[in-house]
């Protein structure tokens, strides 16, 4: 004899629709106190706030930047790079714009509003640029010269990741055909004055 | 002389009759070891299922004497694994046995895996011990990487950063999991204590209870064989089968030589080649983790290559993440992709043998690219072997269905 039997013959005249009822009830509730009860275990995997107080914004000082040199610090454990670029190199972003996935950074996930413009800056001379690959996260080396490469016949300085091949100009935009989906990340950054840059803060009212 | 003995034996069997009427130890024993017929005719391949267990055991127990001397934290994790390796007596061999019972792991399961599939043994009614064990394969998976993290060397740090900038790919909430993964901004000190944690209690726990479940599925349906047919069928009049044996004595003694085998080779490695020619624990781990610096080819231990190679061999991030995931998926819908009418490869057509060759080739060959620098002749190279991975599970209901198969024998065979 099964167990719904036995129950059946003790409690013939069983309320079908009412057990049914306490049973959804029953556990609808005890799902959402399951779900209560989970979040602070999952909730506790996110940022502590220490991590969050670390990860608050940097400033460098750029005053004693040269021409072509680019700069590296470390904002959220992320290299972050600052570029001064010449008039050259900023005349020349356009010449390769037809090799580029996002030439006009369109793609409003990898640049604040206020660098989505053919510079990619905030100042056309200052480049800054979060300078993780977006393909797997490693660090593309920057190559400023212009000329013929192993990976490419006709460079016009960028960024070439040693990892998969990834290539970037020097607006950190992604050429097509690599595997990195998007152009480099430029991080929210705002300039205190002309000496000095905040990464991790956009400029006021600009967002 | 003789009466002190019978009465100490008879207090014996009393103390076990004590014991029976309140836990079923005999009765167990029975039913799963001495009078668990197996089919008299299991061959080499029948030896990595307990080969498998044999792994997993010492793998705890080496484990748990790591973390007795192991840091989890960032500042400490690298100097500790050192630590273990010149200071703690011993602990060198403990950590090699380790390191090196990882890549045994994965030899073992990687030849369990295959023996399911030349005799069929995921065809009903085995479905589910199949199913299970490819949920053990995935949860062994995912101990491996987080284990290969906690010595927090180059390749530790680098690996977890690109495999865990994998879920950003998913579309709209891919950038909070990951953060949500690493518990900080980047892959950082919280990374690494949570991956520790899962890594010693959590997935191992997951992993035994998978394995209890992949047992008690298995000695449910009964274990199939080389030649594919169920010994149930045919039985004395005691309702055993006449093609079985109990499991013990004879596959206990027949695994014990196994085991023995293979604990020679297992030694070998880890007093010879540890390090396995980087292929176990890669050179560049022995560098201590740094954000800044990014080692110039990441490449994961050997047997996650394949997948990376299927990985890296689609130019669009989100669909090469989607086809890995795809190639590890596809193992579950085996048993219904399945058509044939007979389970072993010994009775399958031409079609099915030469599907299994390929696939076979396959597999070892993307291990093979995905270990490469990505070259793109690689990458072109890569992708027609992912064709065919993915060839061998579209083609199969076609080629298993249609192909003539030879009739089963009604007993097993050598």
């Amino acid at each position: 004899m099964s167990d719904k039997q036995s129950l059946a013959s003790v409690e013939p005249k069983a309320d079908k629709g009412r057990r049914m009822l306490l049973l959804a009830g029953t556990g609808a509730v005890g799902a959402v106190g399951a779900g209560f009860a989970a979040w602070p275990f999952l909730a506790s995997w996110k940022p502590s706030a220490r991590a969050r107080v670390i990860g608050a914004p940097v400033e460098a000082y750029i005053g004693d930047l040269e021409l072509g040199q680019l700069i590296r610090l470390q904002w959220r454990g992320q290299t972050i790079g600052i570029l001064r670029r010449t008039e050259q190199m900023v005349e020349n972003l356009p010449e390769v714009n037809d090799q580029l996935s996002d030439p006009d950074s369109e793609n409003p996930e990898q640049q604040p509003p206020y660098a989505s413009n053919i510079h990619r800056s905030i100042k056309p001379e200052y480049l800054v640029l979060n300078m993780h690959c977006t393909h797997l996260g490693c660090v593309p080396e920057f190559i400023p010269e212009v000329g013929a490469q192993p990976f490419e016949q006709n460079w016009k300085g960028g960024f070439f990741c040693p990892c998969h091949k990834s290539k970037f100009d020097l607006a950190g935009r992604v050429y097509s055909g690599v595997p990195a989906p998007t152009n480099l990340i430029v991080p929210p950054y705002s300039f205190v004055d002309d000496e000095h840059v905040m990464i991790g803060m956009h400029p006021e009212g600009a967002v | 002389m003789a009466k002190p003995a019978s009465n100490v034996s008879r207090q014996l069997s009393n103390f076990g009759a004590w014991i029976d009427e309140r836990i079923p130890v005999s009765s167990f024993w029975k039913a799963h070891i001495s009078e668990y017929y197996a089919p008299k005719n299991f061959n080499f391949f029948y030896f990595f299922g307990s080969l498998a267990m044999l792994v997993l055991v010492l793998q705890i127990l080496t484990g748990i004497f790591l973390t007795m001397h192991y840091k989890p934290s960032a500042a400490e994790a690298f100097a500790s694994v050192e630590y273990i390796m010149r200071d703690v007596e011993w602990g060198w061999l403990i950590r090699y046995m380790h390191s090196t019972g990882a890549s045994f792991f994965f030899i073992v399961v990687y030849l369990h895996m295959f023996r399911g599939l030349m005799y069929g043994s995921y065809k009903s009614p085995r479905e589910l011990v199949w199913v299970l064990g490819v949920f053990i394969y995935l949860v062994l998976m995912a101990e491996a990487f987080m284990g290969y993290v906690l010595p927090w060397g180059q390749m530790s740090y680098w690996g977890a950063q690109v495999i865990i900038s994998l879920f950003g790919a998913i579309p709209v909430v891919g950038d909070t999991l990951v953060e949500w993964i690493r518990g900080d901004f980047f892959v950082s000190d919280a990374t690494l204590n949570r991956f520790f944690a899962l890594h010693v209690i959590a997935v191992p726990l997951a992993l035994l209870l998978l394995v209890v479940l992949h047992l008690a599925a298995l000695h449910e349906v009964g274990s199939n064989n080389p030649d594919g047919i169920e010994v149930k069928k045919k039985k004395d009049e005691k309702g055993r089968p006449l093609d079985g044996i109990p499991f013990h004595p004879y596959y206990t003694i027949k695994d014990i030589f196994g085991v023995g085998v293979f604990l020679t080779l297992f030694a070998f490695v880890i007093f010879y080649a540890p390090e396995f020619g980087g292929l176990f624990l890669e050179p560049d781990n022995f560098n201590p983790a740094d954000p800044l610096v990014t080692p110039e080819h990441i490449v994961p231990v050997w047997y996650f290559t394949p997948y990376y190679a299927i990985l890296r061999a689609v130019p669009d991030k989100l669909a090469g993440v989607i086809l890995m995931g795809l190639a590890i998926v596809v193992l579950f819908l085996l048993p219904w992709l399945d058509r044939s009418k007979v389970k072993s490869i010994r009775y399958k057509g031409l079609g099915s043998k030469i599907l299994l060759a390929v696939f076979a080739i396959t597999f070892i060959r993307l291990g093979m690219l995905g270990m490469g620098e990505g070259t793109h002749a690689q990458t072109i190279e890569s992708r027609i072997w992912t064709f065919a991975y993915f060839a061998f599970f579209i083609l199969m209901p076609f080629v298993t269905k249609y192909e003539k198969t030879r009739p089963e024998p009604e007993r097993v065979t050598k």
